[in-house]
């Protein structure tokens, strides 16, 4: 475990690649929620060409499109070596977002349509959707085990994520698609890797969800004045249960007006 | 410049006159029922009477339009502002971009006007296929409404394709974006204008080859790709000390009554435009510099004891031109956000404002969406308070100016009821 005399590091994975969701709010608020409770912390951010450090606690991977998102892959393999692979086995944990959770399991689909290879650091992998793009607000029922409650976020992919036999959803899908294999699940977790759909950026409207992985790369931590965060996750669930009242999602994939 | 019930300019078929006289009966009851300026709604009945009705209208019209990002309603404006010293505009200078927006604007205006229309970014290609249009200004391509453009790669493509040996067109391009360099690079024609973008985080990855992108490095503002030979390309306008400099060396000095150097740059693509279409650089520049709001954009108004001066930006390009034009701290910043389909449903793009700028004051966060504002700014370390409601938050920021950022809806909102 880290200890309040040392700085913990956030590396955020190629926000000029995989960071147009706003993914890259993820790292900031790792790192004030270690501040605001007395650690050192710092982020420190990759950019594509960059040499990937595997040293580090925490890592942050984002969601972009299509072409960044094979270049991304590719500078973070490959599977057995890699640094990010490196980075797990050190215990580092790891938030993967959308696009950066396609590229950890062992296969998504590239800019030319065709499979390409992910990390393999995960058991799952991802086939281009034939139906509508999912858009649109999200609700998410963590798996029990993570000790969370529901999470909210705003998804925006074409991706069919299908979780491999040992890979444990990160929950069942309450409003919205996330993995959309049919399964009703999003995401997964392995370890002390999170993988989802969900933006918002994530972490912003789920404040625990943040603080489980602060825990696993430091330890037990003091709770903070969350309100204002709490106040934003509660609105959110609020209006996608109106929105799901009123009958659910009506716009279509990369719907005009 | 809403449409009114003119005569139907002469030569067009029965079928777009009579298109053309329902639209313009149909903007003139929506504006007196007070639903707005009518011209949507006109020119969707223009558009279901004659669906060729943009083609017709557009036909015996020297059109330039404008697209882009960021910039698109103020540099229509200037356009505007500029011809008009030339011989009569019509304009869709309110902003209403999409087909029924432009058909309307075209069919109020007199036969043979010159017609400088602002259009959105994702209809930029059926417009220029229906209008024919002399000259294309293309000012910057970055994240917008990340729920329905999610692929802004896919939109400088559809340029690309939409322009590549476009012969009789003659493109305007920012030759500082190197998505609108790529979008407009296969044009036969093309005056490259040196319009900056602070913003680069969506042209990190190489439109063409997909390396990267560096921005760093050369004397002078530029980039280059490290994998491919798409770079920066030679200017033939450019912005010197306040003033637009030409390839010839003409420089042309602008007082601009719009404030920040977002304003420069947009004067100097609609002042290329303008050239192009034949106006008088000279008295162009005059009547650009004398423009001094932009539908509602840039005026101030009085709120109980409070001036309030009112910004737009909608997404974080938008937002790095505004810190530009900010008053200094400690004038309290007032920012209203909304996430309607008009701005996109998904409001994640403030984690990619630099908000950390505006430490040192208090900052009002409002709108619809003010809670992920204030989550965002808590997070910046920045001082705040939580007002939903706009007209109350300028109130409660407590001071005698302030400053109020709003994207597009939250603007628009605002503006309604400011004015009731």
């Amino acid at each position: 475990m880290t200890g309040r005399d040392s700085t913990v590091t956030v590396v955020l994975l190629f926000p000029d690649l995989l960071g147009t969701y706003g993914d890259s709010g993820n790292a900031v608020i790792l790192a004030e929620r270690l501040r605001w409770r007395g650690f050192g912390a710092e982020v420190v951010t990759v950019r594509s060409g960059d040499p990937v450090p595997a040293g580090c606690q925490l890592y942050v991977v984002g969601g972009g499109e299509d072409l960044p998102q094979a270049l991304a892959a590719r500078q973070l393999g490959p599977p057995t070596t890699g640094p990010l692979r490196r980075a797990v086995d050190g215990g580092a944990a790891v938030l993967a977002v959308c696009a950066g959770l396609q590229i950890l399991g062992t296969s998504f689909v590239g800019p030319d349509g065709v499979q390409a290879d992910g990390l393999g650091l995960v058991d799952c992998f991802t086939r281009r959707g034939t139906g509508r793009r999912a858009v649109g607000e999200m609700v998410v029922e963590p798996d029990t085990e993570l000790g969370l409650p529901a999470l909210s976020g705003y998804e925006n992919h074409a991706g069919v994520t299908s979780l491999g036999a040992g890979a444990v959803p990160a929950g069942r899908v309450r409003y919205g698609v996330g993995n959309g294999d049919g399964s009703g699940t999003d995401g997964l977790w392995s370890g002390r890797v999170f993988g989802t759909y969900l933006h918002g950026p994530v972490l912003a409207r789920n404040p625990a969800l943040a603080d489980r992985l602060l825990g696993w790369a430091v330890g037990t931590l003091d709770p903070l004045d969350d309100q204002e965060q709490e106040a934003l996750r509660t609105e959110r669930l609020a209006a996608a249960a109106a929105e799901a009242r009123r009958g659910g999602r009506r716009r279509l994939v990369g719907g005009r007006r | 410049m809403s449409p009114t019930a003119v005569e139907s300019p002469p030569g067009l078929p029965a079928r777009t006159r009579l298109a053309a006289g329902i639209g313009g009966a149909v903007s003139g009851l929506s504006r007196r029922l007070g639903r707005g300026g009518g011209s949507v709604v006109g020119g969707r009945a223009i558009l279901v009477v004659d669906p060729d009705a943009l083609h017709r209208l557009a036909a015996g019209h020297a059109v330039a339009l404008v697209s882009g990002t960021n910039g698109k309603t103020t540099t229509t404006n200037l356009l505007g502002a500029a011809l008009a010293t030339a011989g009569p505009v019509s304009t869709n200078a309110l902003g209403a971009n999409q087909p029924p927006g432009l058909a309307a604007a075209l069919a109020a205006g007199p036969p043979g006007a010159m017609a400088a229309l602002e259009v959105d970014e994702a209809w930029l290609g059926r417009v220029v296929d229906a209008t024919a249009p002399r000259v294309v200004a293309l000012l910057n391509l970055s994240r917008d409404q990340l729920d329905r453009n999610n692929e802004v790669r896919q939109l400088a493509a559809s340029w690309r394709r939409t322009f590549a040996g476009r012969a009789r067109t003659t493109v305007v391009a920012n030759a500082d974006d190197p998505l609108v360099v790529w979008g407009a690079g296969a044009a036969p024609d093309v005056r490259w204008v040196g319009a900056g973008q602070p913003w680069t985080l969506d042209a990190a990855g190489c439109p063409s080859c997909g390396g990267r992108i560096s921005f760093e490095g050369a004397a002078e503002p530029g980039w280059a790709c490290r994998g491919c030979d798409l770079r920066r390309p030679d200017l033939d306008v450019r912005l010197e000390d306040g003033a637009i400099v030409d390839a010839a060396g003409r420089r042309t000095d602008l007082e601009l009554a719009l404030p920040g150097r977002a304003n420069l740059a947009n004067a100097a693509m609609a002042l290329t435009v303008a050239e192009l279409l034949g106006a008088d650089r000279q008295r162009s520049a005059a009547a650009m510099s004398a423009l001094g709001e932009v539908v509602g954009r840039y005026s101030s108004v009085q709120v109980g004891s409070t001036e309030a001066r009112l910004l737009l930006a909608k997404n974080p390009a938008g937002w790095l031109e505004v810190f530009d034009v900010l008053r200094p701290a400690p004038v309290p910043v007032v920012v209203i956000i909304n996430a309607r389909v008009a701005d996109g449903r998904d409001p994640s793009w403030l984690w990619d404002v630099p908000f950390e700028r505006l430490a040192g004051r208090l900052v009002m966060a409002s709108g619809e969406r003010s809670r992920d504002l204030a989550v965002r700014l808590r997070y910046a370390g920045v001082e705040h308070r939580h007002q939903p409601d706009p007209v109350a938050a300028i109130g409660a920021a407590g001071a005698r100016q302030v400053d109020v950022v709003a994207n597009y809806t939250a603007f628009q909102g605002l503006r309604a009821r400011l004015a009731s």
